[in-house]
Formats: C-alpha cells, sequence, structure tokens
C-alpha cells in the first residue's frame, strides 16, 4: 500500500475514521479560535468548521454520503444531547418556576413567530412550496426540525441545512441586537435565542451568562415540543 | 460514566417506543427528557431511586456530569447536518440569497418578539402580585 499513496486515500477516504477524525479536529481548531478572540461572534466555531469541511469534502471530490459515514457517530448525539437538556432544567427549577408564565407565554409567541415570518417571508418572495415546506422548522434542533420536514413530505436535508445556517446566525446576532436594543435581562435574551436558534444560540447563550444558558436550553427543548404541533398547522393555513 | 450514558440512551429509547406506538406528532427525544426529568425529581421524594447513575451530584460519575459533558460542545453536533449544505450548493446557487435574507430576518423578528413577550409578561404578572 505504501508504494501508491492513492491507494491508502482511496482507502482512508471510505472509513468513518478519517471523516470522524476531520470533524472532530476541525471543530476543535475552530473552537480554539474562538476561545482566543475572546468568544468574538463572528468566530462561531459551528460557520467555520461547516465551509472548511465543505471545501475540503468539494476538493478532495468526496461525496456528503462518505463524509457522513463517519459523521454519522456525532450527529446521532444530537438525541441524547435533547436528553441531556433535562439536567440543567432539574438544576435550575427553582429559577425555571418563578419565570413560568412569562417563559410558557414568550414560548407560545416566540415559536408562532419564527414559523410564521419564515413561511409569509418565503412566499413573498415566490419560492417553490417545496422550499418554503423545508424552511418552515428552522427554528427546532436538527434531529427534530428533520422529523417534521419528513413528516411534511419536504427536504430533510434542506431543513437540516437551513436549521443550522438559522442557529449561526441567531448566535451572531443575539449579542449585538440585545445590547443594541437595551435588553439587559438575561433570562428574556437567553429565552429568545433557545427559540430562535436552538442548539447553536444556546451554545451561544452558555458562554455569554450561566442563566441566560440555562434559559436557552429550556426554551429549545420547549420549542421542539410545540414546533412540532404548530408546523403542520401553520403549513395548512399560510400555504396555498 | 457507562450507566450514566446507558440511562440517557434508555429514556430516549423509551420516548421513541411511546412517540412510534402511539402515533404522537412529537419528536422521541422530548418525551425521552421530560422522562429524565421526572426521574431526577422524583429521586428527591424516594430515596430508593438514589443509586447508580441517579446516586445525586456529590458522585462525579453521576448523570449529571455525564449531561454535562454532552452540552458543553453541543454546537459540535450541529456540524454534520450543516456540512450538508455541500448536497445543497445548486439549489443555493438559485435561491440562496433569497433564503438567505429570510432566514436572518426571520431570526431577527423572532428574537425580538421573544423577549419582548418575555419581558412584557414578566412585569405584567410581577405588576399583578403587587395589587392583588
Amino acid at each position: 500500500m505504501s508504494d501508491n499513496p492513492f491507494s491508502l486515500w482511496v482507502y482512508l477516504s471510505q472509513s468513518p475514521l478519517l471523516w470522524l477524525t476531520v470533524t472532530l479536529l476541525t471543530y476543535a481548531v475552530a473552537d480554539a479560535v474562538s476561545l482566543a478572540t475572546h468568544r468574538h461572534p463572528l468566530a462561531n466555531p459551528v460557520l467555520h468548521s461547516m465551509w472548511i469541511i465543505g471545501a475540503f469534502l468539494l476538493l478532495t471530490k468526496t461525496s456528503y454520503t462518505t463524509y457522513f459515514g463517519g459523521a454519522q457517530f456525532v450527529h446521532f448525539l444530537l438525541g441524547p444531547a435533547t436528553i441531556a437538556l433535562a439536567v440543567p432544567l432539574y438544576e435550575n427549577r427553582k429559577v425555571v418556576a418563578a419565570a413560568i408564565l412569562p417563559m410558557l407565554v414568550a414560548l407560545v409567541v416566540g415559536s408562532v413567530t419564527a414559523i410564521v415570518s419564515v413561511v409569509l417571508l418565503s412566499e413573498a418572495a415566490g419560492l417553490p412550496r417545496a422550499i418554503i415546506l423545508s424552511l418552515a422548522p428552522k427554528s427546532v434542533t436538527a434531529g427534530v426540525a428533520m422529523g417534521i420536514s419528513e413528516s411534511l413530505h419536504a427536504d430533510p436535508s434542506l431543513t437540516a441545512v437551513s436549521v443550522v445556517l438559522t442557529g449561526i446566525m441567531g448566535a451572531i446576532i443575539v449579542t449585538p441586537l440585545m445590547n443594541r436594543t437595551g435588553i439587559t435581562d438575561f433570562r428574556a435574551r437567553g429565552f429568545a435565542v433557545g427559540i430562535a436558534a436552538h442548539g447553536i444560540g444556546t451554545a451561544r447563550a452558555f458562554q455569554v451568562d450561566a442563566v441566560a444558558g440555562v434559559f436557552a436550553g429550556i426554551a429549545m427543548s420547549l420549542n421542539a415540543l410545540v414546533t412540532s404541533l404548530l408546523v403542520p398547522l401553520a403549513v395548512t393555513l399560510l400555504i396555498h | 460514566m457507562i450507566a450514566s450514558l446507558s440511562l440517557i440512551l434508555l429514556c430516549q429509547l423509551i420516548g421513541e417506543v411511546i412517540v412510534r406506538g402511539l402515533d404522537l406528532p412529537m419528536p422521541g427525544p422530548v418525551i425521552g427528557l421530560i422522562l429524565l426529568l421526572a426521574l431526577l425529581l422524583a429521586r428527591d421524594r424516594f430515596a430508593m431511586l438514589a443509586r447508580g447513575p441517579l446516586q445525586g451530584q456529590s458522585q462525579g460519575d453521576g448523570v449529571e456530569s455525564a449531561s454535562r459533558g454532552l452540552l458543553a460542545h453541543l454546537s459540535l453536533l450541529f456540524i454534520p447536518a450543516g456540512v450538508g449544505v455541500v448536497q445543497k450548493l445548486d439549489l443555493l446557487a438559485e435561491h440562496g440569497i433569497a433564503i438567505l435574507l429570510i432566514l436572518v430576518v426571520s431570526v431577527v423578528i423572532t428574537l425580538l418578539v421573544t423577549a419582548a413577550a418575555f419581558l412584557l409578561a414578566s412585569r405584567l404578572l410581577a405588576h399583578g402580585e403587587d395589587q392583588p
């Protein structure tokens, strides 16, 4: 094998090992850069890992299916990580119980806004129906959104991409937006980013403030519940 | 550690079984989350539950620390799905600008409306408590 570097590449590029390593290594570097810039919003580790790995796949002419063969082990953990949200919820049950009513109001209002805004804007832009359906659940966490997309017979992989893009945008925008509008209550800031930008927003919230992180995690998990009920309804009402 | 991960996976598995079995319109992990939360709350009431992965925070390898480990790098878990963008380049060439603009506007609106709803509701409720 060593006399032909190409055959080594052919072997490695088909094995899960290479793509799992690439995913973890790229993230580790992107996260170190993010830390070195004191968690600057634009140094978002997901954003930079995404384009670096994407470019690498295009350059090496590797198919996404091959890449996913290795990366699926990371992707799988989205489910267990959703269960794990029970722990911050439990540990902060007193804070949560004290703010339960504002949370429920913000949950319903925010969840409806996230869905209705994207559906109406897409309709106004004249996007094809299949794309609108795929974008509708973009504010919930990837596993859940892909499930919703599947049940609507939309395109789950386009949904996954729009979910990640939405998460990155939310994580980048939230701090400057909230500072500029003078919203200083970290419960409200965290809750908003959890509704609008699910896990990537929640990861950002934990970087900024522990209370914000907890409220983001709660918002994200409650939103998964509400959005999976609301999207089918919104789609029947809003799309002709 | 293994016991804690097993407990998390077990909650997810039961969640999936319930969702598929009863044909519920919600994702399995959400039921799993509710299950684990119920277990943690039940542990405080019934001492007999406080063993193994549920033994409590003084132990280093309980379900709490396993969960914190999973959540510490939550954003890593989204990368495989995000890289899926390479499959959608032709679609993005056609509609990419519109999709990006729509997503940005929708995110900004959602952030502001949600935060405003939270603040408004907590202020109205605090006001209500002052003058019962």
